[in-house]
């Protein structure tokens, strides 16, 4: 059969599907006399429109985990929702993720899927990777076992999968064939949002390029938005349309993904772009000093105070807003100063 | 010159599949080089999962035997190392460094301990001062003191500092050879460099020499002296870094070469966007 | 250690009823050293009386106090439990820990040894010693061949706890670091094996107190010191339960049930506590 694809819709479509304001999450934790709170979600306010991907980078334990369980309210505790909202926009109707369980339970998958780093923890190890689909995806469906067949197959075969996999056990599969599995699982009922946490990070590098491809491909085909995590800025640079850099659990910086590394504006993302080794430049490249800060007793301030090359006096004590500059919103007081430092 | 190290056509194989349908898996085939004990260097194994470099790593470090071919390390068959002075004397001259620094080091012991007892064991030294000056020397040359590490757990600090700490604690015995197996894979992207750069240290400075092991083509190119790429236990390209990584000359080494995506929106995308074609190309082919 | 049972006793339901449960039991089974009466007395009280201000839980018909005599049974019995329990857990993590960290030929040969013990069935063994040994059968002789019988299918857990932890890159690491077998073993590995050792030790001294009650309840122990099990065993000799005489098998068997309840309940939390993640986590704080 023919691939056919979709007429790509206008990436200018400035209507948003998915708005968190304000949003707030924070672990409580209470073992034995020690309570600790950790503001893992420390008031976010972000927008994706539809048809794009979002990128979201961070390192480990900078929040960027608790933010996507949060935006997919898939959160358990010790992670609960402080203050703040999420709201989605599906088919013109808004769900209001934390006030509206039930509409929430019933767009899980049909309009609101996820692809996750490891696609054994979808994939049930001992039963046929048919039973995966049939658990994840019939019931949304509203097809009879047949046509539902029929269209996964179709799907797979869109996706570069022999149908066949249908059959096979997971672990006969290789990792990269689980991978865009997982992928065929998270797309099969065209799902208008899907949240990629990590999908190529545990994949070798020709099999990532393979994946990021198919991600593209796919969005471009249903006109989905995808938020998409990983703490690999090339991966952003290859996919994303927007990119949103999260430390110590605040958003600190966004915008384009091509107006971000050629002109960042926060110093941190600045020498996240600038420590990339390449091939073919063997300049030094030089580590930020410091440690992560610890998000259980975050710097006062500026939270990348600490590290970075242009803090003042200022940085120490107050906490800069995030605002709009250029194409995308910055949370720095000497934002203006990166690319001369 | 003398080798320092010496791999002689080394193989590894190892039994897989069920009862019956037992065979051989070669996770390394045949692998020869030879690093110089005059001329300390990063000498890099590139390789995806299941090239048979950690195996590589394994066998160096005598965790493995290979089941043919012999590793020499200043003349010695590593292999028949066996009791254990005479792999603390090994073991003084050759010293790892692993993947994942918060599971090198036990969440329940100090960091301070590791450094402790390689001082006391391969510098046998007694006194609680000499130690410690040992550990505060190792750790300057990280750049870190005793101070900032004493009495803490792996979990106060963070993976960049743990592997810092790694290498600090590898450097007390003064090895000749350092083998780190993916050591700046779990390490946070901000900190990756510092510890890239203290290879570099090391090398130039105490005239280390460092097997380099990873997937990552990018901090390869950035630090090594000559370079081996491996595929599924075979040797498919080796020589010098930047000419091997720059211009591969192997189908293989090329397709790694150009599936590393350039820190660059523009070019980043132009790959994946050719390679988005190729990919319709295939299956409107594979539609009529 | 005394601010972990602060803590313990504050933040944890399930601690705090054990605590108080063995805790009574203990203090009930410790007064036996002030009873009014030796415990191997036998027809100093009138016999068959029912719980009474005067006897607070009856007197058996062998003319005993069961108020006291429990109290001594149940301080014998605990005692033998525990001496169970140490020993069969000090063989459990040697045998385990060395067998799987050295691999190989030693490995081998443990493991055969264990294997072997776990096929032996238990109460035959005990008593086939009993017969040979008869009046010489003493409760610390009991107590170590049920020791030598209770330890090996720990062992085998010990011991696949410590396979894991040996192919662990911290376990390599400490090998590089030049530290020593027993270095490894008891710096590196014990604090991980040590919840089994908790979790195991409990469940290890319900089945060395159940394995006693069994074999005094046949008669195949030295009945005439007091035990929970021998009491039971006296009270059928005399069809206590047939006869009315309630109070005799009744309360041996509250208290056995009360002193398993008790801990049960602190081994479970214990070992929630000493987790070694949530230890973690707390130690983060």
């Amino acid at each position: 059969m023919h691939a056919t694809l979709k007429p790509e819709a206008s990436t200018s479509s400035a209507d948003p599907v998915l708005r968190v304001d304000n949003l707030k999450a924070y672990y409580q934790m209470n073992y034995f006399g020690v309570s600790r709170e950790v503001r893992a979600v420390d008031d976010i306010t972000l927008t994706i429109r539809r048809n794009e991907i979002y990128g979201i980078a961070g390192e480990s334990s900078s929040g960027k985990s608790s933010l996507i369980k949060t935006i997919a309210g898939a959160i358990r505790p010790p992670l609960r929702v402080v203050s703040g909202s999420v709201r989605f926009d599906f088919d013109g109707r808004t769900l209001d993720v934390y006030n509206d369980p039930e509409a929430m339970k019933a767009a899980r998958w049909r309009h609101l899927s996820y692809v996750m780093q490891g696609s054994m923890n979808v994939l049930n190890p001992v039963r046929r990777v048919k039973h995966a689909f049939h658990d994840f995806a019939f019931r949304h469906m509203g097809l009879s076992p047949s046509a539902f067949r029929a269209r996964v197959e179709a799907h797979l075969e869109r996706i570069g999968l022999d149908p066949q996999v249908l059959e096979s056990y997971p672990h006969q599969l290789s990792g990269g064939m689980r991978q865009r599995l997982a992928i065929g699982l998270a797309t099969v009922c065209e799902p208008e949002f899907i949240i990629a946490d990590e999908p190529t990070t545990a994949l070798d590098v020709l099999v990532q390029q393979d994946v990021l491809a198919l991600i593209k491909d796919v969005q471009m085909r249903l006109g989905s938005s995808i938020i998409f995590v990983t703490h690999d800025m090339t991966v952003h640079a290859a996919i994303a349309d927007r990119i949103g850099i999260i430390y110590a659990g605040r958003l600190v910086e966004e915008g384009p993904s091509q107006a971000m590394f050629e002109q960042p504006q926060h110093p941190y993302t600045a020498h996240l772009i600038a420590s990339l080794p390449r091939i073919g430049d063997t300049t030094r490249r030089v580590s930020l000093p410091g440690k992560p800060p610890n998000l259980a007793d975050p710097p006062s301030g500026c939270r990348f105070h600490p590290r970075c090359p242009l803090a003042i006096a200022k940085c120490e004590t107050e906490s800069p807003p995030l605002v709009p500059r250029g194409e995308g919103r910055v949370a720095c007081w000497r934002a203006g100063e990166v690319a001369a430092a | 010159m003398s080798a320092l190290l010496q791999l002689d056509h080394v193989g590894r194989s190892y039994p897989v599949g069920g009862f019956f349908a037992r065979r051989q898996l070669q996770a390394v085939k045949d692998l020869s080089f030879t690093l110089n004990a005059d001329r300390p260097e990063i000498f890099t194994i590139v390789g995806e999962s299941g090239s048979g470099k950690t195996t590589t790593a394994r066998m160096i470090l005598g965790n493995e035997v290979p089941t043919s071919g012999v590793i020499r390390f200043l003349g010695q068959d590593v292999a028949a190392i066996r009791s254990r002075k005479d792999r603390l004397a090994f073991m003084a001259k050759v010293q790892p460094i692993f993947q994942n620094p918060f599971e090198a080091f036990n969440p329940l012991t100090t960091l301070d301990f590791y450094l402790y007892s390689t001082a006391r064991r391969f510098l046998g030294l007694r006194t609680r001062a000499e130690i410690e000056a040992a550990a505060d020397k190792a750790l300057q040359h990280v750049g870190l003191s005793l101070v900032e590490v004493r009495g803490r757990y792996s979990h106060e600090l963070s993976g960049g500092q743990l592997q810092r700490i790694a290498v600090a604690r590898a450097l007390i015995p003064s090895p000749k050879l350092i083998v780190a197996d993916e050591p700046v894979s779990m390490v946070d992207a901000s900190l990756r460099m510092s510890i890239v750069n203290l290879f570099r240290t090391l090398r130039d400075d105490l005239g280390v020499t460092i097997i380099y092991i990873t997937h990552d083509l990018s901090t390869a190119y950035y630090i090594s002296d000559r370079v081996i790429i491996m595929h599924k236990g075979d040797v498919i390209e080796a020589g010098d870094a930047r000419a091997v990584l720059g211009n591969p000359s192997e189908d293989y080494s090329r397709a790694l070469r150009n599936a590393v995506l350039p820190p660059d929106p523009v070019a980043a995308r132009r790959i994946i966007e050719a390679r988005l074609e190729r990919r319709r190309a295939a299956l409107t082919e594979a539609g009529t | 250690m005394f601010s972990i049972l602060r803590d313990l006793l504050r933040f944890n339901v399930e601690f705090l009823i054990g605590f108080l449960l063995t805790g009574t039991i203990f203090l009930f089974a410790a007064a036996h050293f002030f009873a009014p009466y030796p415990d191997t007395a036998i027809y100093l009280l009138p016999p068959d009386m029912p719980p009474s201000a005067e006897f607070w839980l009856g007197t058996t018909s062998r003319g005993q106090d069961v108020f006291w005599q429990i109290s001594g049974a149940i301080w014998n019995t605990m005692t033998f439990g525990l001496t169970v329990m140490i020993l069969s857990r000090i063989v459990a993590l040697a045998v385990g820990m060395v067998s799987g960290y050295l691999g190989g030929k030693a490995d081998e040969v443990l493991m055969t040894i264990n294997d072997t013990l776990i096929a032996l069935p238990n109460i035959p063994i005990l008593l086939l010693v009993y017969f040979v040994m008869r009046d010489q059968m003493t409760w610390p002789l009991l107590a170590l061949t049920a020791a030598l019988l209770g330890w090996n299918y720990d062992a085998r857990l010990i011991r696949s706890v410590t396979l894991s932890l040996r192919n662990r890159e911290f376990t390599r690491h400490a090998v590089f670091a030049g530290m020593s077998v027993p270095q490894v073993l008891i710096r590196q590995h014990l604090p991980y094996v040590m919840p089994v050792v908790f979790f195991t030790a409990m469940n290890n001294l319900i089945w060395a107190i159940g394995l006693e009650v069994t074999l005094s309840v046949l008669g195949f122990s030295d009945v005439n010191r007091p035990t929970v099990g021998g009491m039971i065993y006296w009270a059928n000799q005399h069809q206590a339960a047939v006869s009315g005489i309630w109070w005799w098998l009744v309360f041996p068997i509250v208290a056995v049930v009360l002193l398993f309840l008790g801990l049960f309940l602190l081994a479970i939390s214990i070992n929630e506590y000493i987790d070694p993640r949530s230890r973690l986590s707390r130690m983060g704080g």
